[in-house]
């Protein structure tokens, strides 16, 4: 045992480590900044986040380091029963869980509250790796691709009945892990070409998007094509789903959540008034921008410590960073974020195990669906949506759920001389 | 293994990078390239707020207060910042009940939104507010903004110190210095002087967060701006004399007007009836004024010094006098013979005078001489037509002050009326009126109107002998000692120096044995005119000018009581006790002073209205 631990110690990957724990400390102190009270200048305060915000970090850190004792066949081996255990406390949560702001989705022991819907992605990911890394699996067969979405949606459709949309949301990134493993890349175009076309038909004329995607299907037939008959369907089809998608758009719309279709509107920029539906965006948007290229500097930014920012130490503190450093500040994060991921890709594509490789990719995906959202949205770029920023928000659940994700890969990754090819 | 799809990793790697790419781009749009941000922020977290600068102070000549201020604590609330506390107590200490405490919240509510703050209390007592004040902490989302509101120690000269009101709609639109809510001058020297009096605002920039609550100063204060107090005043009234007045005018409709005539400074403007200036501030004022507006019968609010017009009766007969010896139709040894009235039977006079010269005629009021008199004026030779006669006149009487509006420092003073050439061709028709038409002007009647201070600013012209400074009510403005420059020029009367002095002979005889022989002052040598002039709506109006000492004056008087009768009952003696009491400071006559104090001629005023229809037909048989 004594022998086994020490000798992982150089297989580690500190780099990774290194970033982790950055990130960590730089959204402790940013919280600290976003939510500063002059009445409790302690950075350990407990009646105050940042003083809660130790406690979560350290207890993450624990947990880090608790993962990198285990043994790490243990995660490909209880892998289903994980799966299985947290699908169980989706469902069990609907019943015993303690509903707060609108969404049935907490255990609570005490004072601490357990938010099971952050560990599905830990789930999915774990039952997706071990599904696909079985012998004899190929994407390319129908019966595969559905066991694994089926895997996915499952846990999604516990969760959309918490309300926790945004968070289900965030499990469609899984798509990438499937892509890597051979799902057709047509499938991956097809999907982006929906969100555009779901965009375009809710911005334009209904009747103008039609007549242009009959447009492109008559010329796509008629100069990109020889064998007519076979690609006669294919190219009806496709205009079928694309005329489909632009009609059933406004259906669609009509019969999202009010809230929900709100942020489309305001996303959209479509009448919106700044002062009630667009008010978190439009703040949001000026306290990035009034940060400038070299910010306000550390606890000056205004806009958001003046809770002009909703949220503005959970999923908004990206504007407090954004206002205080600047745009020199908030870039290198977001670069430091992509080093992050591209690394996650790096170090998955040199594990021997498949089980180790797709797990890592499915938290490069996590880690990435999140980071472009919550940027996105707090950009304008993307509608609202509130799902935390990794290491980053405040708050207990999300950095340990992160942590977990992070740290069973890195501990998969400091084993991977173990496997035989 | 999957080495087939190993080169995905590219795609999965730039699509990652993409995207973060583009994360990178929009923020150096948002935050480098776009200013709108910028702007934005700045008018978000701080806020404007407005210093009320101090009013200035008011002051009579001898540094007596006349008006200060005191403070007052506008009670403020953000709705939703109000947490749960016992608002029994909330409501006993502020001595409101809970109903009203409900409607103060759901208005502020309706006014500003639940997250801005709003006045729920306007203008609470010191008294009141210290008690609050303690427990203020334990009432979240209240807190308390200082004003200040007049004080009036003295209770004195409401009029002429005036009231201050909110500004008007229309003012904050076409002057950005005012925003609604703030308090100007409405009348009186609060209106005239408010430029000096308001001061100038300053600005506080305090940060405020999105809740509406105050974090703290901006660059501590770096940018704010203090305001300016306003500036005190210092009046030229004689804050005991005006008391002094006062008290004399109680129970009666009137008023009294006196200037110091070497400089033209006011003395004493009393309008009765009254008011205790004391009632129109603070959150009483509402309440107050509305009483006061609505009290018909007394209108306390107006000011009959300035802006009530009465006919002038025998006060005018010196300005006769006057224009007949500039004119050259008259001289002190002119005689005309009084049997009772002016040949015709219109106008009558007091008493059949027999023959008398132009002393004994003033001195006895008699209304034929001085219609002789004004025929004389009229018949000049001088003048081509009778038109170019009574413009004259008019021109004249003009220059007295009379019929023209005095450029005194308070706001509304009337002009009063001097009939023209064509008022008469409107009324009688061209040609067909004659001097003897409008004879009674000659003594003071008929369309001729005057208001208390234009008498009084006559009297100060003939104890000038001939000419007058502009009356005027503040004798300085802040520390500098100097009187606006319109108020030390002099301006003469159209009449020569040399034809006051019989007239002055004739008003002191008035005094020593003629009409207002009663009120003569032991030590004195005060000189006076009588009128008891005609009044339309009932019993005669009792007036009297006078100034003292005859030689080198310190003071002239105007004294109107409405329904007095004779001009020797009541306005004589109320002139001799405020000369007396100027010149003295002691009362020796005290049995008169008695009399005025205890007198009441208001409830004349009273009866009338109480019977609208009979006055009307009485005055068809008056004289």
């Amino acid at each position: 045992m004594n022998d086994r631990r020490s000798s992982i110690v150089p297989y580690v990957d500190w780099f990774t480590i290194g970033v982790y724990f950055f990130l960590v400390m730089v959204g402790w102190f940013n919280i600290y900044s976003a939510v500063y009270n002059p009445a409790h200048p302690a950075l350990l305060d407990f009646s105050q986040q940042y003083g809660k915000q130790f406690i979560w970090l350290t207890t993450a850190f624990v947990m880090a380091f608790l993962i990198m004792l285990t043994e790490a066949s243990f995660f490909s081996v209880f892998a289903y029963a994980l799966y299985g255990a947290v699908v169980f406390s989706l469902l069990a949560v609907r019943f015993v869980g303690k509903d707060i702001a609108g969404s049935h989705s907490w255990f609570r022991f005490g004072s601490v509250g357990i938010q099971p819907a952050e560990l599905g992605a830990f789930a999915i990911n774990l039952g997706l790796a071990k599904y696909l890394s079985n012998e004899n699996i190929k994407m390319s067969k129908g019966t595969v691709r559905l066991r694994a979405i089926a895997l996915i949606v499952i846990p999604i459709l516990f969760i959309l009945l918490e309300n926790e949309t945004g968070v289900a949301i965030t499990y469609v990134s899984f798509i990438f892990v499937m892509y890597r493993e051979g799902l057709s890349g047509n499938i991956l175009l097809v999907g982006f070409l929906t969100i555009v076309l779901f965009i375009l038909a809710l911005v334009g004329s209904k009747l103008v998007l039609s007549c242009v995607l009959l447009g492109i299907a008559l010329i796509a037939y008629f100069l990109f094509t020889r064998r007519k008959r076979r690609d006669l369907t294919l190219v009806g089809g496709a205009l079928a789903f694309g005329l489909l998608i632009v009609w059933g758009t406004d259906f669609a719309y009509k019969h999202l959540e009010p809230h929900q279709r709100k942020r489309i509107d305001v996303f959209l920029g479509s009448n919106v008034n700044k002062n009630k539906e667009g008010y978190n965006l439009n703040q949001a948007e000026i306290a990035i921008g009034s940060g400038g290229a070299f910010g306000k500097g550390y606890l000056q930014g205004t806009q958001t410590k003046l809770n002009y920012v909703p949220a503005h130490a959970t999923d908004f503190i990206f504007c407090t960073l954004c206002e205080e450093w600047g745009f020199i500040g908030a870039a290198f994060i977001i670069l430091l974020y992509l080093v992050l991921l591209v690394r996650i890709v790096f170090l998955a594509e040199r594990q021997r195990s498949p089980f180790s490789r797709i797990y890592g990719y499915g938290v490069a995906s996590i880690f990435f669906i999140h980071i472009a959202v919550n940027v996105g949205m707090t950009q304008g770029l993307i509608p609202v949506i509130g799902i935390p920023l990794p290491f980053m928000s405040y708050g207990g659940s999300s950095l340990w759920s992160f942590t977990l994700l992070l740290f069973i890969f890195l501990r998969l990754d400091a084993n991977r001389m173990q496997i035989l090819k | 293994m999957n080495n087939v799809f190993a080169l995905r990793k590219y795609i999965i790697a730039g699509i990652f990078s993409i995207a973060c790419i583009a994360f990178v781009f929009r923020l150096f749009y948002m935050q480098v390239i776009d200013d709108q941000y910028k702007l934005d922020a700045s008018n978000e977290t701080f806020r404007h707020i407005t210093q009320y600068p101090p009013r200035g102070c008011i002051k009579d000549r001898n540094g007596k207060l006349l008006v200060t201020n005191e403070a007052a604590y506008d009670l403020m609330v953000i709705p939703n910042q109000v947490k749960d506390f016992d608002t029994n107590s909330f409501c006993s200490d502020l001595g409101i009940t809970k109903a009203d405490f409900n409607n103060g919240i759901r208005k502020a509510v309706q006014l500003n939104t639940a997250s801005h703050a709003s006045v729920f209390m306007k203008e609470v007592t010191p008294e009141i507010y210290a008690a609050f004040e303690e427990k203020m902490y334990k009432y979240h989302g209240f807190y308390s903004e200082v004003r200040t509101v007049r004080r009036y120690p003295m209770k004195i000269a409401p009029h002429l110190l005036g009231y201050l009101g909110e500004v008007s709609k229309e003012l904050c639109e076409r002057n950005p210095k005012y925003r609604e809510g703030d308090y100007i001058g409405m009348s009186g020297i609060e209106e005239s002087y408010e430029e000096a009096l308001g001061g100038k605002k300053g600005v506080k920039i305090t940060v405020v967060d999105a809740m509406n609550r105050e974090v703290g100063d901006y660059k501590n204060g770096k940018y704010d701006t203090l305001p300016n107090p306003g500036e005190n005043l210092t009046s030229t009234l004689d804050a005991t004399l005006q008391a002094y007045g006062e008290k004399l005018m109680q129970n009666k409709a009137g008023s009294i007007v006196a200037i110091e005539p070497a400089t033209g400074e006011v003395l004493a403007l009393v309008s009765s009836p009254e008011y205790d200036p004391n009632l129109l501030v603070g959150n009483i004022r509402a309440r107050n004024y509305s009483s006061l507006v609505l009290d018909t019968l007394d209108i306390p609010l107006f000011n009959r010094a300035l802006m009530a017009q009465y006919p002038p009766g025998s006060t005018f007969k010196p300005i006769e006098a006057l224009i007949g010896q500039q004119e050259g139709v008259l001289n002190e040894h002119t005689v005309y013979y009084c049997g009772g009235s002016y040949p015709g039977g219109k106008p009558k006079c007091d008493a059949k005078h027999g023959s008398l010269d132009l002393e004994p005629a003033i001195a006895k009021s008699c209304n034929t001489y001085f219609s002789y008199v004004f025929m004389s004026i009229m018949g000049n030779r001088k003048y081509a037509t009778m038109d170019d006669a009574l413009t004259s006149w008019r021109r004249y009487v003009n220059g007295f002050g009379l019929g023209t509006r005095l450029d005194i420092d308070l706001p509304s003073a009337l002009r009063g009326n001097v009939p023209t050439v064509e008022h008469y061709d409107r009324v009688f028709g061209r040609s067909h009126w004659r001097p003897f038409t409008i004879i009674s002007l000659g003594i003071g009647q008929g369309e001729l109107e005057v208001t208390p201070l234009q008498l009084a600013n006559e009297a100060s012209i003939i104890a000038n002998r001939g000419y007058y400074f502009m009356p005027h009510v503040i004798k300085s403005i802040g520390d500098k000692n100097e009187v606006q420059k319109k108020y030390t020029t002099r301006h003469y009367a159209p009449v020569d120096a040399k034809y006051f002095d019989i007239v002055v002979q004739g008003m002191s005889d008035v005094v020593s044995d003629g009409t207002a022989a009663a009120s003569k002052i032991p030590g004195v040598t005060m000189c006076g005119k009588t009128g008891t002039a005609q009044n339309p709506n009932g019993r005669d109006n009792s007036l009297f000018i006078a100034f003292a000492p005859m030689d080198h004056p310190k003071i002239a008087v105007c004294v109107v009581i409405e329904r007095g009768g004779w001009g020797a009952e009541w306005a004589a003696p109320i002139a001799s006790l405020m000369i007396e009491k100027y010149l003295n400071d002691t009362i020796k006559r005290t049995d008169i002073e008695t009399r005025i104090l205890d007198g009441n001629t208001i409830h004349y005023l009273e009866e009338e209205k109480l019977q609208p229809k009979h006055y009307t037909q009485h005055t068809a048989h008056k004289k």
